[in-house]
């Protein structure tokens, strides 16, 4: 397991899209270290032959029917828009 | 007219006066908005209720139905078509879906009126319902405290008698904890057993919808209604769905209770242990075994929880870039600036933190240190319990190791706060099933405060677990006991 200090909270919050202020940077990094140092127990465990656990239950190839059925009008999907117009979400800018 | 004495009914109460016709639902609405709004200041229940469309629906109820009639509070993280869902959080702006989730489609089906949604931690992530970005909640029967959380709206409202009954998400114990501390019943039902379409997800893994509610019956009223696979949650299971009243009033001679000796923990509130340790005799002399069982993995599962949880919370979050829903920063730059600046101005200081927690143990160079880890004991304190549960039919803990704390009193140390889980979030990295039933009153300075007993059962036994939770509750009186508002 890899030491605590290795967390560098300014580095993370890029890696999240999150901006953080200078004082939640600071906050986050000393708590997150309590926490992590806490979890360092789980070193002490012996995991080998353990298969890693996504779900409780097991379930595999869950399918269903491809078939079209009705679903949100464009308007339904456009009401909760921050910005929109013609029938469009209108997004910042993403191409020079 | 309104009559005062309806809000204080259980939903199987109301229900049998609504089928005789000797209330109508329209009045039910009405006597229960006059009691909120008696109640509402002093608790701070709610984020939103929609009095209007409930009369509307009220109107038009089949009271025959298995739920006709019977006004439901949810809790603000659940998808009710045209009414606000906010999370708790800055982040979903005005939202309001376009859609119910599935749970309410069923809950409609069976009559019930989803009036009002209710508060929450911050994408229910806290155990006080502190981290609202809304307001705080406080417990009924002491306002200087929490009602618990992340449900702490659900459970005070009907703690206070504001609510016929609610529905709550538990992810690590955000059912059972609140029941508990504020003296209510809360029902976790299985991983799968409920389908999560339409909750907006936390932990995808771990998070289930399940019902608070005034009695152990009302809750099987409600899982009767609710619970079932649903084709839109792939994660729900195909099993048939038992009727969970027909176990109520069966006795529990021959069954084989499991106390944890890992359970035995220091940091146990010296009334929460002698209460617990009440009801075990209690449900001993009525017929039941007492076992020994151990869970030697029990000491790992905060830390598992906070791994796995926040990883999956880093990536179900990642949706909210203010783009088709929610809030939007001003005049942003550029795109990097737009999705920094609006998750750094939506979300609050918890989420902000889980967020982070959880980016870092998916990064590349940790993801199989700590996030790979974490599943594989995941995989033993699953196991833990299918082992135990081949000795015993159920597991008996309290459910929080203290009762109610105060406002404010816990919301310095993140991790103080986690620990509050202790007892709870094993069951949801071992996807079985949970229920909280009061079992006792501690007295703190002056104040009455509910304890909680966990009943946990294996995979798909709600209908065990209701059956000894019901035998017990009808041998005390702690159900009957109600805060002074």
């Amino acid at each position: 397991m890899a030491k605590t200090t290795d967390l560098d909270v300014s580095y993370v919050s890029k890696l999240a899209r999150l901006n953080l202020s200078d004082e939640e940077t600071q906050l986050f990094q000393k708590q997150l270290a309590d926490v992590l140092k806490y979890a360092e127990k789980l070193r002490e465990v012996d995991v080998t032959h353990v298969e890693a656990a996504a779900h409780a239950v097991p379930m595999f190839n869950v399918f269903r029917e491809d078939e079209p059925h009705d679903w949100f009008t464009a308007d339904e999907a456009l009401a909760n828009a921050p910005q929109k117009a013609n029938q469009l979400f209108i997004v910042t800018k993403v191409v020079e | 007219m309104s009559r005062p004495d309806l809000p204080a009914l259980t939903i199987a109460d109301l229900q049998s006066l609504l089928r005789r016709k000797e209330v109508s639902p329209r009045e039910v609405i009405q006597s229960l908005r006059t009691w909120i709004e008696n109640v509402e200041p002093k608790i701070d229940a709610y984020l939103s209720i929609d009095f209007d469309t409930a009369i509307r629906e009220a109107e038009k109820v089949d009271v025959a139905l298995s739920l006709g009639g019977v006004p439901i509070a949810i809790k603000d993280i659940i998808n009710v078509k045209g009414q606000p869902c906010t999370c708790g959080s800055k982040i979903l702006g005005n939202y309001r879906p376009p859609y119910d989730a599935t749970v309410i489609q069923k809950l409609r089906a069976a009559g019930a009126i989803p009036f009002g949604k209710t508060n929450m931690d911050e994408f229910a992530m806290g155990s006080s319902t502190e981290n609202s970005s809304v307001k705080v909640t406080r417990n009924p029967w002491d306002l200087s405290r929490v009602p618990g959380g992340s449900s702490g709206g659900s459970a005070a409202a009907v703690a206070a008698d504001a609510a016929f009954g609610g529905l709550g998400t538990d992810t690590g114990g955000s059912i059972r904890q609140p029941a508990s501390l504020s003296g209510v019943v809360g029902l976790k039902p299985s991983y799968g057993r409920v389908s999560r379409f339409g909750l907006v997800a936390f932990a995808s893994s771990l998070d289930q919808v399940g019902p608070l509610t005034k009695t152990v019956r009302d809750s099987a009223m409600i899982m009767n209604a609710m619970a079932g696979h649903d084709p839109q949650d792939s994660t729900s299971l195909p099993d048939p769905v038992p009727d969970y009243t027909k176990n109520l009033g069966r006795d529990v001679k021959g069954i084989r209770l499991g106390t944890p000796k890992e359970y035995r923990i220091e940091g146990l509130d010296p009334e929460v242990k002698s209460a617990v340790n009440a009801a075990i005799k209690q449900l001993e002399s009525l017929g039941a075994e007492i076992v020994d069982v151990t869970l030697p993995h029990t000491d790992y599962g905060i830390a598992v929880y906070y791994f796995l949880a926040t990883a999956e919370a880093s990536a179900n979050l990642a949706r909210f870039d203010g783009v088709r829903y929610g809030y939007r920063a001003k005049d942003p730059k550029d795109l990097l600036d737009h999705y920094g600046r609006t998750r750094e101005e939506g979300f609050g200081a918890e989420v902000k933190r889980r967020i982070i927690l959880g980016t870092y143990v998916l990064s590349s160079g940790y993801y199989d240190a700590y996030y790979v880890r974490a599943q594989k004991v995941r995989e033993l304190i699953r196991q833990d319990f299918v082992k135990a549960f081949e000795k015993v039919d159920v597991i008996i803990s309290p459910t929080s190791p203290v009762p109610a704390f105060k406002l404010g009193e816990r919301t310095t140390d993140p991790l103080a706060m986690y620990l509050a889980d202790i007892f709870t979030n094993t069951g949801n990295l071992a996807g079985i099933c949970g229920i909280s039933v009061p079992c006792g009153l501690a007295k703190v300075k002056g104040s009455q405060l509910p304890i909680g007993l966990q009943i946990l059962g294996k995979a798909l036994d709600e209908a065990r677990i209701f059956q000894v939770a019901h035998a017990y509750e009808q041998s005390t009186d702690w159900h009957k006991q109600r805060p002074k508002l």
